[in-house]
């Protein structure tokens, strides 16, 4: 199978659907600059003109607003935020228009809302956040977090084929990450995990670029004799409970790591779930690995320490077996 | 352009369906029967009369809080209407919206919302739609002068005019916005002007004439249909009751300024019905007892219907 990168499966999935449904157009800003979109969205205005993949002025708001207002009419949009931090100015027609309309007054809402998590670089507090959770939390909104190449792909074209809203929210830092992709249109099912690597001592799961560095951190922790599962979650809402609670329930441990802060994050949720579902199972507190509580720094020493990754999920897995261990004795 | 007579009637019958559904509902609020908020659309009748007469079934409107009135003028049912101020199953959003929240797609009422100016931006989209596909329909997004406060609509004129989309600007502008004059919330009263920066023309015309408005809204469909793009019209008008609720005398808690005296004479329902008398239609009494007749039977059927069952909702709305 051939090789692609992240952002190139994001663009073969945005020119298929345009050529396959001619209801499918693109709308936000950058879209005709590979500045703001990288090689996800390269070239499409050329292929498919620039009435369908449409550049817009500065107006988050009412560009998704027009998003909307074309699902409603028939069509199929998918408008693009290159840095989610900009997408807090589209709140009103997400949150309130996007997530209710279908309850409302039924009907679908063929949406499919692009936000990329754009961080790092010294680019400071408002060009790098990663707000997953505020949009995971509203009822009516579905959210999707591709970690690899495939997943990418499919999971675009399965927003867009989904009666929507969905949130598709990929990562600036998976861009360059290559993977097999099939080279015909497909699916990935939302509202599915996939288990990256299979273990018995500790359940690792992450979402986005936080499950690839759960791989990372699987790879780490074999060298260390622990045999750790890795779960990418992929789908942020509606999450995968069922596989995630049949893990935990066979480790006994989890690690959830997500790329967001702490505080009422995506891990918090996860945390709970796990806890409400499998409680007798656990030898241990589910451990967290997040952000921590403040605004991203710009410098990039303070960067480094800022963003955990690998090896903190790693460290995290290794005191929850310490942890683990000294309740087993205990109970035994 | 004299409207014939036949036309004025139609209008004549639009608007005072209006109206006396919209008495109705303010019995029921007074009376505690309707609980949901109401924003009663009373005295602003001849803006939705106008401007829908100018529409074809195609052809959407897109409303807010203030929605009874774009709701029937565009040929929304009665019974969704009162099924929907009730919370029944037979409301036209099923009874999970209340006033605010009226829909009618079969007849171009994709939904309306009380997030002010929230249905202007996707106006605009359906109209982006409509261009794109070659079709001649054409959007009106229906909002009040309170709507002009928010960043939206403004993104929205540029974008409209940039992309020279089948759009139409309705603004009623009954000098209020919640409790608070247009003087309190603005220097110059020129909301007509508000496309000039955008290249949308704009118009000022009297929301309490029903043939002035028309004609405005016919030229603006008119540009909106030959690709010309979008058209503001400001319709100054009046609403009689409160911002919310029933009440004549108060807004949101507010004791009301006299304007209520000087707009009184200027019924837009009762001007037209002294044209009609001039121009010799007798039987108007006979005509409102049947509007009556409609609206009291749905308001029996909507009483009769159920309540909406928690159960259904959840699973429509899925974890």
């Amino acid at each position: 199978m051939r090789t692609l990168t992240y952002a190139q499966a994001i663009r073969e999935a945005h020119a298929q659907m345009l050529e396959l449904d001619q209801r499918v157009f693109v709308i936000g800003q950058g879209l005709w600059s590979p500045w703001y979109a990288g090689a996800s969205l390269e070239g499409l205005d050329r292929e498919f003109g620039c009435a369908r993949v449409v550049d817009t002025p500065v107006s988050e708001n009412a560009v998704t607003g027009m998003a909307v207002g074309a699902a409603l009419a028939g069509l199929r949009p998918i408008v693009f935020h290159p840095r989610m931090d900009f997408m807090l100015l589209a709140m009103d027609p997400i949150v309130n228009q996007a997530a209710t309309w279908t309850y409302l007054f039924g009907g679908q809402m063929p949406l499919v809302i692009r936000g990329v998590i754009n961080r790092g670089g010294e680019q400071g507090a408002q060009h790098s956040q990663a707000l997953h959770a505020m949009f995971m939390h509203v009822p009516g909104l579905k959210v999707v977090m591709p970690s690899t190449p495939c997943d990418a792909k499919g999971l675009l074209m399965a927003a867009m084929a989904d009666p929507g809203p969905v949130l598709y929210i990929d990562d600036r830092w998976l861009y360059a990450e290559k993977g097999e992709v099939a080279a015909e249109p497909y699916t990935v099912a939302m509202g599915e995990a996939v288990v990256r690597r299979s273990g018995r001592d500790v359940t690792l799961i992450g979402i986005s670029w936080m499950a690839s560095e759960c791989v990372r951190a699987g790879e780490i922790l074999e060298r260390e004799g622990i045999d750790a599962e890795v779960i990418d979650l992929r789908t942020l809402k509606t999450w995968d409970k069922v596989t995630v609670a049949a893990s935990v329930s066979r480790t006994g441990r989890a690690v959830v790591a997500d790329g967001g802060w702490r505080t009422a994050g995506a891990s918090a949720e996860i945390a709970a779930e796990i806890s409400e579902r499998v409680f007798d199972q656990l030898l241990a507190p589910v451990a967290r690995v997040t952000l921590p509580d403040t605004p991203a720094p710009a410098s990039r020493g303070e960067e480094q320490t800022y963003y955990p990754g690998a090896e903190q999920i790693a460290m995290a897995a290794r005191s929850l077996l310490k942890r683990g261990t000294r309740m087993k004795r205990a109970a035994a | 352009m004299t409207p014939e007579t036949g036309w004025l009637l139609e209008r004549w019958e639009t608007m005072t369906l209006i109206r006396h559904a919209e008495e109705r509902i303010a019995e029921m609020v007074d009376s505690g029967e309707v609980r949901c908020p109401c924003h009663l659309y009373i005295g602003q009748e001849a803006v939705a009369a106008g401007v829908c007469a100018a529409l074809t079934t195609a052809d959407t409107v897109w409303g807010g809080h203030r929605s009874h009135g774009h709701y029937l003028a565009k040929g929304g049912s009665l019974a969704g209407l009162f099924g929907e101020v009730l919370l029944k199953v037979t409301g036209c959003a099923g009874g999970r919206g209340g006033s605010m929240h009226l829909a009618a797609p079969e007849v171009g009422i994709p939904g309306t919302v009380p997030i002010v100016a929230g249905t202007v931006s996707l106006a605009v989209g359906a109209a982006f739609a409509y261009k794109l596909r070659g079709e001649d329909t054409v959007a009106v997004a229906f909002f009040g002068d309170g709507a002009l406060e928010e960043g939206q609509i403004h993104e929205s004129l540029n974008l409209a005019a940039l992309y020279r989309l089948p759009m139409v600007f309705v603004c009623e502008n009954n000098l209020y916005a919640s409790h608070l004059h247009w003087s309190e919330r603005r220097v110059a009263d020129n909301l007509y002007r508000v496309g000039e920066f955008h290249s949308v023309p704009g118009e000022q015309v009297d929301g309490n004439d029903v043939v002035a408005v028309h004609a405005a809204a016919r030229t603006a469909v008119e540009r909106a249909r030959g690709g010309e793009g979008p058209t503001f019209i400001e319709c100054r008008t009046f609403r009689w009751r409160g911002h919310v609720g029933a009440s004549f005398d108060l807004d949101v808690g507010v004791e009301r300024r006299g304007e209520l005296a000087e707009w009184l004479p200027r019924d837009p329902l009762q001007r037209l019905a002294d044209q009609l008398i001039e121009r010799g239609v007798e039987d108007l009494a006979q005509q409102e007892r049947n509007i009556d007749a409609r609206i009291g039977g749905a308001i029996e059927t909507a009483r009769a219907a159920p309540e909406p069952v928690r159960e259904i909702e959840e699973a429509l709305c899925a974890r």
